[in-house]
């Protein structure tokens, strides 16, 4: 499958992923995150079971502290 | 646009700010200066000694409250500016109370768990208002790492990487170009209208 993560184009041998498993793929291994599929925001309990298919737009933001 | 018109527009518009630190005190102040309408402010902290590395505060303000010490620095630079000032740890209810009615929310927390509440509710309770947070800012140097992104409803500011810590502090350049940053979005989102 073909998805957009974070505004680049990405390509998967999958048809269908969980959040977790997009996450182990690209190793992203902090704990601070926000994900978005398509503008719809995932929360973490929902990261076994939310599914990314083919064309979803996904967002992965990596929260670091400062300010 | 000239500048009286930019300031026409702008009187009519409400930003509501998260925080009254490094990244919240500059860019309120900016907004202030250009002559935004309204300023909900929120902050739980005082003014210390060591927050004038990087935070606009004075050093006749350290132990005053952050949130109305804030008020009154902008009400030296425009009075005319209306200023909300809640002194209080923002948690999910009072963003929906107090930030209903604001055209862009500016998230302006230093910790990341703070910043995650404050996405995560304004992305679940109020899915098309414009959201624009600081991201990665420690240290000194590296101005190219320091960037602008969209994604939908939320505009990221900030070099997404640099995680505050004793060896790369949050220090006034980099904070206040983050800070500045979120300000400049916020007026192309509301000059746009």
């Amino acid at each position: 499958m073909k998805i957009v993560l974070n505004n680049n184009p990405e390509e998967f041998d999958q048809d269908v992923m969980t959040v977790s498993e997009l996450l182990k793929a690209k190793t992203f291994t902090f704990k601070m995150l926000i994900v978005r599929i398509n503008g719809d925001l995932i929360k973490k309990d929902a990261y076994n079971t939310a599914t990314i298919r083919d064309k979803d737009d996904v967002m992965v933001l990596h929260l670091v502290s400062g300010g | 646009m000239t500048f009286g018109e930019i300031r026409d527009k702008l009187k009519t518009k409400a930003v509501g700010i998260a925080g009254c630190g490094g990244l919240g005190s500059n860019c309120a102040v900016a907004l202030a200066r250009v002559g935004i309408g309204t300023l909900i402010l929120t902050d739980f902290d005082r003014v210390s000694e060591s927050n004038l590395n990087r935070q606009y505060y004075f050093l006749n303000q350290v132990g005053e409250p952050k949130a109305p010490a804030l008020k009154r620095v902008i009400h030296q630079i425009n009075p005319s500016v209306s200023v909300i000032a809640y002194e209080i740890k923002l948690d999910p209810e009072h963003i929906l109370k107090y930030f209903r009615d604001c055209d862009v929310i500016v998230e302006a927390f230093d910790q990341a768990e703070e910043k995650k509440m404050l996405i995560e509710t304004v992305l679940s309770v109020f899915p098309e208002k414009p959201l624009v947070i600081g991201l990665g800012m420690a240290g000194w140097g590296m101005n190219d790492s320091i960037h602008y992104r969209r994604t939908g409803n939320l505009h990221i500011c900030g070099d997404e990487v640099t995680e505050i810590s004793s060896i790369a502090p949050p220090i006034a350049p980099r904070v206040g170009m983050v800070a500045n940053m979120q300000a400049n979005v916020v007026l192309e989102i509301l000059l746009k209208r």
